[in-house]
């Protein structure tokens, strides 16, 4: 088991012929994901080192069945290719591009809801999901995530942030604990997975025996979750948000970033979770080790 | 981005949000000729992006020539909460009956446009929901179905906003939600919208910030730049196309990845110094863009050391290394540097530090984030 995707996941990806697609959709394949299509329009017939090229998500999806799409075009494109994957019955679509403008980030969000509520949109802006030795969708480098043992304990790793995943799961492996998924939803300010989503899944996976979960200043998102964690969470955490010194009124990188309005500030933050019962590390490494010493509890 | 009040009326006047008559002057001579043709009695405001500009003088009424000289010669080049003035509005001054608010955001935890309205305008919206929160009305907007005049209307009435501004409201809210959808706004906020004893309603103030991702489909965002505020180090950056944001510390940062540069920060306060910025190198980390974010650092001379922060993923430590070690050779640097290298190549990215030639108190490497974080700041010395 893992969360969203395994094994069996057959992906497709939209700008497969461009750079970005290229370099990540190659690489995901060679970690062992099924990479079955590339989508162009106009370049159906041609295929990337033997990944065939469809016109459409249409006709890829007909041609090969897949059911999940990585999409790595440019903002301007993102929403529309999010849409077409939707309609063509795609029913997990990872999205990496950043720098897509909000008004469109929400109108997807609820187009999504409204058409196609059986669709999971994980990102835009995020560095992908990648279920180890079975599924890699994204820019995550395959070779830093442990593999889950079958006896477990394994962790479950959600996050906001690309390089703190990337530094969970190396911190992780390098504690010789297995990763069940490790899911990024991205930094924008309407991703379309939620911390919230994810916990659920993990929550109900027998993969998973804990979590841990890391966020940053700015939105609710982080409140939200220790609410849901309150209440149907009973798997333990540990968690790490980051911008603690970040001033008011600045966007730290990430457009959804920032802290307004005495609003969305990391302490906040923490102490609702500290209070939902999750450890809280004060950096990433930290996280870490209470996850190691929650790990060594089982 | 965050637009000045001529501008967020300029760019309330093209969605056609009624403002007053008026013109933006940067000397007192522009001023008079702004308040000629606004025709008098004027508003003279100064443009800064900070709170309290009345209170600090910077809001004045002139009646004739004389007092606009008088007002304008003060207020340009004033400082408020250290903003100094560079450019002031003049405006028609208006006859105010009643003050309301109006704005809107994205609500990211219903992931919905949100109006929030206010029969008490005029003052910070922030009081007003502490001391009288009923007095605001919050209405969440689908952003695929919009905003009719229709359900503006019922949230006028809500709001308990007199009966003769009714329509002139509800009619305005449907401009400022095409303003603020249209025009990719983060924000939109009109506080006061007034109703003029004549019942005609209009916006007395705006407030825009504008996403800076929707750029690309806004070509009249350009002149918006060119006005941005950004200090010394701030302009360097952006001219480098970096991430950075200047903050009042000494140890200076480096790091791949918005998350990692934020944790950056914080581990370094942890450990008991104060960054003195915050920069995102992204991805490519190569010797151009390190020698890039080198230069912006090296510029900012209260920076006393210098953390690089980089984890290996699909950046590669030994290219990071390779860039640095390059960078340091273009660029001669004022304090010394700590490096962290962790993830994909870091084992060979540290061979290439230690075998670079490099004086060793120039360029440290350490290999956990907070043992760098520690020399970093002992190097700066504490806050």
């Amino acid at each position: 088991m893992a969360i969203f995707v395994n094994e069996n996941t057959k992906v497709l990806v939209q700008g497969l012929t461009g750079g970005q697609g290229r370099f990540h959709g190659l690489r995901n394949r060679d970690y062992g994901t099924q990479v079955v299509a590339g989508v162009t329009p106009g370049k159906a017939g041609q295929d990337v080192e033997g990944i065939p090229i469809y016109d459409s998500v249409d006709a890829a999806v007909i041609a090969t069945g897949a059911t999940a799409s990585f999409i790595a075009v440019p903002p301007k494109a993102a929403p529309a290719a999010i849409l077409e994957a939707a309609r063509a019955g795609v029913s997990f679509i990872v999205c990496i591009t950043e720098g897509v403008p909000a008004q469109d980030e929400a109108r997807v969000f609820a187009t999504l809801q409204r058409d196609f509520p059986k669709t999971r949109l994980l990102g835009p802006n995020c560095p992908g999901i990648i279920s180890p030795g079975k599924c890699n969708i994204g820019i995550t480098a395959g070779e830093i995530a442990a593999l889950p043992t079958s006896t477990g304990p394994n962790v479950g790793i959600v996050s906001r942030s690309g390089t703190l995943t990337y530094q969970a799961l190396y911190e992780l492996k390098q504690r010789n604990i297995g990763v069940s998924t490790c899911v990024g939803i991205g930094g924008d300010p309407v991703p379309g997975t939620s911390f919230v989503d994810c916990l659920a899944e993990f929550q109900a996976d027998p993969e998973t025996h804990a979590i841990i979960m890391i966020g940053e200043i700015g939105g609710t998102a982080e409140e939200e979750a220790a609410e849901f964690i309150m209440t149907h969470v009973k798997k333990p955490m540990s968690a790490y948000i980051a911008g603690v010194t970040a001033p008011a009124g600045k966007k730290m990188g990430h457009a959804g970033a920032i802290v307004s309005g005495g609003k969305g500030t990391a302490q906040g933050k923490m102490d609702a979770l500290r209070s939902a019962g999750v450890k809280i590390g004060l950096n990433p490494t930290e996280a870490c080790e209470l996850m190691a010493q929650i790990v060594a509890g089982f | 981005m965050d637009l000045f009040e001529y501008q967020g009326k300029q760019y309330f006047a093209r969605h056609g949000i009624a403002v007053s008559a008026g013109g933006v002057a940067v000397s007192v001579e522009e001023a008079l000729k702004q308040a000629e043709l606004a025709q008098y009695p004027v508003v003279i405001k100064a443009q800064v992006q900070v709170g309290g500009r009345g209170k600090a003088g910077g809001i004045k009424l002139a009646n004739n020539a004389d007092e606009v000289r008088t007002h304008a010669t003060n207020i340009l080049g004033m400082d408020i909460k250290g903003h100094v003035v560079k450019r002031i509005w003049v405006e028609h001054a208006s006859d105010i009956a009643e003050e309301y608010y109006a704005s809107f955001t994205l609500d990211r935890s219903a992931k919905r446009h949100l109006l929030m309205l206010s029969a008490q305008g005029g003052v910070e919206i922030e009081q007003v929901a502490v001391t009288d929160p009923t007095a605001i009305v919050k209405l969440h907007v689908n952003p695929i179905e919009g905003l009719s005049l229709e359900t503006a209307r019922r949230a006028v009435v809500d709001a308990q906003i007199s009966q003769k501004a009714v329509d002139g409201v509800a009619a305005m809210l449907v401009k400022l939600y095409e303003c603020f959808t249209k025009g990719d706004c983060d924000l939109a906020e009109i506080n006061p919208l007034i109703l003029k004893p004549n019942g005609e309603v209009h916006a007395l103030d705006a407030k825009v910030t504008l996403d800076d991702n929707a750029a690309f489909r806004h070509p009249e965002w350009d002149e918006y730049r060119a006005t941005e505020e950004l200090d010394e180090r701030e302009k360097l950056a952006r001219e480098k196309n970096l991430q950075y944001i200047g903050l009042d510390g000494t140890v200076g940062i480096i790091a791949n990845g918005a998350g990692l540069a934020m944790s950056t920060l914080d581990v370094v306060n942890q450990v008991g110094g104060s960054a003195a910025n915050f920069l995102d190198i992204g991805g490519g980390a190569n010797a151009e863009l390190m020698t890039a974010a080198l230069e912006v650092i090296n510029s900012d001379t209260k920076v006393k050391s210098i953390f690089i922060n980089i984890f290996g993923g699909i950046t590669r430590g030994d290219e990071v290394a390779k860039g640095i070690v390059e960078a340091m050779k273009r660029v001669k640097l004022r304090a010394p540097i700590v490096i962290r290298l962790d993830g994909t190549n870091a084992v060979e990215g540290r061979e290439i530090i230690a075998n670079a030639g490099i004086d060793e108190s120039q360029l440290i490497s350490r290999s956990t984030m907070l043992e760098a974080a520690r020399v970093a700041v002992e190097l700066a010395g504490k806050k």
